[in-house]
């Protein structure tokens, strides 16, 4: 079918042009992101300021820029975390199965049960606010579906005839869970990353956006939309930019995630 | 069937057990002692002693632990640290705005959800089905406060259907109740696209199933089919996902809330972070727990309902 080579495409573009753009503001910004210039106070979209300047005369694309590297350096990281941690456990409980196996997904599902984003909020209220502390709480939080998704994985594989006959050879367990096995559950897991990553990036903007997340001096666009709302009706795009990054960078990598599922056949 | 829900209620109070007790461990080691948060520094040493005598801090966790959730399931959630008020006091006048946001919400996914699966599914491939799947692509990639944020402005700026500020159900039933659509729908339109996007191809796969080509052969059109033989069926897994995704709508009411400056818990919940005044905190973060682990075990019942196979498990 024609249409299923759509969705990869497109995501894959789409994704490619938010990192180019992230890259971009991590080498570069054409103002400096917290420069206040009193002219430039309330200055719509032109040529010398792409995004506009906000009631403070910041340049909005300087700091989109910034945010947008900012939330994608959470999200990554918090991916890494959940997804490494997830990854262990989950081949762990899967290849072994057992009374630690039932226990360890009993908590999982205790914590899944639950938003994550309203947990990492109360973990924070616990730790305070700082960069460091939402990755932590969020990739923490990001470990269960991980385990979950990767578990089931394991637990289909595990009796398999291949599995079967490299234990019969003499294959150790830890070889047998990362060469033979865990090569089989890619496109599950890359479809799983994909989902966790836009997570981590609604995750990390919402918590910005209720004031709970990054301290306010870290650039956010979370922030940035909190801090917008208040102007809203008079300088819409100190909203519409930061908004139109966040949702792109979603829609991005959810179409490369529709993609793979497609393509890999993996039940969505 | 009897001793399947036995078990599954089992299942849920260890969960609320569970649940109770993390949360306990978390608001009672990672904080340490209120003492000092409450009482500030100049406190003497008679104050801090009487405090924890009143606050039972000196009793060991166990102890505590029983007594803090015997009082909890009495209703008494213990005393605000920053107002003085009982948590209970503090709580209640905001319970009823989110769980409003929240029933309109859900309402709403499942009024634009299912007849937009349903048209969607009926001609796959077609017009209608590909601009749904588009508009579902893009609508999921929105969050619900980046929704909210627009529909602000094209409704409240652009099209002056609503004021942006709160009217309170004092004000009016029905003025209350249209203001609250607006958040309602920021938390709605995404979970909406989810649905949809799930019911179409939970249908699409039911519609190659064997009783469907008995039903056509028996005479039935394909809307009939459709209504008659393949929703049912179809159903089973929007359920399911309807009813994980009730913890979502609660949180997404939380976030929207801030959007819209409702007065709900999400604002009660936001100031007590900002304030560490934790017994408020707990309180709510144990309160949703509940509500969603009794609103999945009741989705847990209407599956067993619908789908009888699934009895022997």
């Amino acid at each position: 079918m024609r249409q299923k080579s759509w969705y990869l495409t497109i995501g894959a573009v789409l994704t490619a042009c938010m990192l180019a753009f992230t890259a971009l503001g991590l080498f570069w910004t054409p103002y400096s992101p917290t420069a206040v210039s009193a002219a430039d106070r309330d200055a719509p979209p032109c040529a010398a300021h792409l995004f506009g300047c906000d009631s403070l005369g910041r340049d909005v694309f300087s700091r989109t820029l910034e945010g947008a590297g900012s939330t994608l350096a959470i999200a990554l990281a918090v991916l890494a975390l959940g997804a490494v941690c997830g990854l262990a456990v989950g081949a762990l409980c899967g290849y072994y199965g057992g009374p630690a196996d039932a226990l360890v997904m009993r908590l999982c599902d205790a914590v899944a049960a639950f938003p994550s984003v309203l947990l990492a909020l109360v973990v924070l209220a616990l730790t305070g606010p700082g960069k460091y502390n939402v990755i932590g709480a969020l990739g923490v939080l990001f470990i269960p579906s991980f385990a979950r998704l990767v578990r089931g994985e394991f637990l289909q594989y595990r009796d398999r005839d291949f599995v079967r006959s490299a234990r019969l050879m003499g294959v150790g367990d830890l070889r047998i869970i990362f060469v033979h096995i865990l090569p089989n559950t890619w496109p599950t897991l890359l479809s799983g990353l994909t989902i966790g990553f836009n997570n981590a990036v609604l995750a990390e903007a919402s918590m910005s956006y209720l004031g709970i997340g990054v301290s306010p001096t870290e650039p956010s666009l979370g922030y940035m939309l909190k801090d917008a709302q208040g102007s809203l009706f008079t300088l819409p795009w100190c909203t519409a930019f930061p908004a139109a990054v966040v949702i792109l960078l979603i829609l991005g990598v959810s179409l490369v995630g529709e993609g793979v599922r497609e393509r890999m056949g993996v039940a969505s | 069937m009897g001793k399947a829900v036995l078990k599954r209620l089992a299942l849920l109070l260890g969960t609320l057990l569970l649940v109770s007790a993390l949360a306990f461990a978390a608001f009672s080691v990672i904080p340490g002692d209120p003492t000092g948060a409450v009482l500030g520094m100049e406190a003497t040493d008679e104050q801090i002693a009487a405090f924890r005598a009143r606050q039972g801090l000196d009793l060991p966790v166990w102890q505590r632990y029983l007594s803090w959730l015997s009082a909890f399931l009495a209703g008494d959630f213990g005393q605000s640290y920053k107002y003085d008020m009982t948590v209970a006091q503090l709580i209640a006048p905001k319970v009823g705005a989110t769980l409003t946001l929240a029933a309109i919400a859900f309402a709403l996914i499942l009024l634009i959800s299912l007849p937009l699966g349903l048209t969607a599914a009926r001609r796959p491939g077609g017009l209608v089905d590909r601009a749904v799947t588009v508009l579902t692509q893009l609508t999921m990639s929105v969050p619900n406060f980046v929704m909210g944020i627009a529909l602000m402005y094209l409704f409240a700026l652009v099209l002056r259907w609503f004021q942006p500020e709160y009217i309170p159900p004092e004000q009016g039933l029905w003025p209350h109740l249209r203001f609250m659509a607006f958040p309602a729908l920021a938390v709605a339109l995404p979970k909406s696209a989810m649905t949809v996007k799930l019911l179409r191809g939970s249908i699409l796969g039911e519609l190659g199933q064997d009783y469907i080509r008995t039903a056509y052969s028996k005479g039935n059109s394909r809307g009939s089919a459709l209504r008659r033989h393949v929703l049912r069926n179809a159903m089973i897994p929007v359920v399911t996902f309807l009813a994980m995704a009730i913890g979502d709508i609660m949180a997404g009411s939380i976030v929207v809330e801030q959007v819209f400056g409702v007065p709900g818990l999400g604002r009660v919940l936001i100031s007590s972070i900002n304030n560490r005044d934790y017994p408020v905190v707990q309180a709510i973060v144990v309160l949703l727990a509940g509500a969603v682990v009794g609103c999945n075990f009741l989705a847990d019942l209407l599956y067993r309902v619908m789908d009888p196979r699934i009895d022997g498990r």
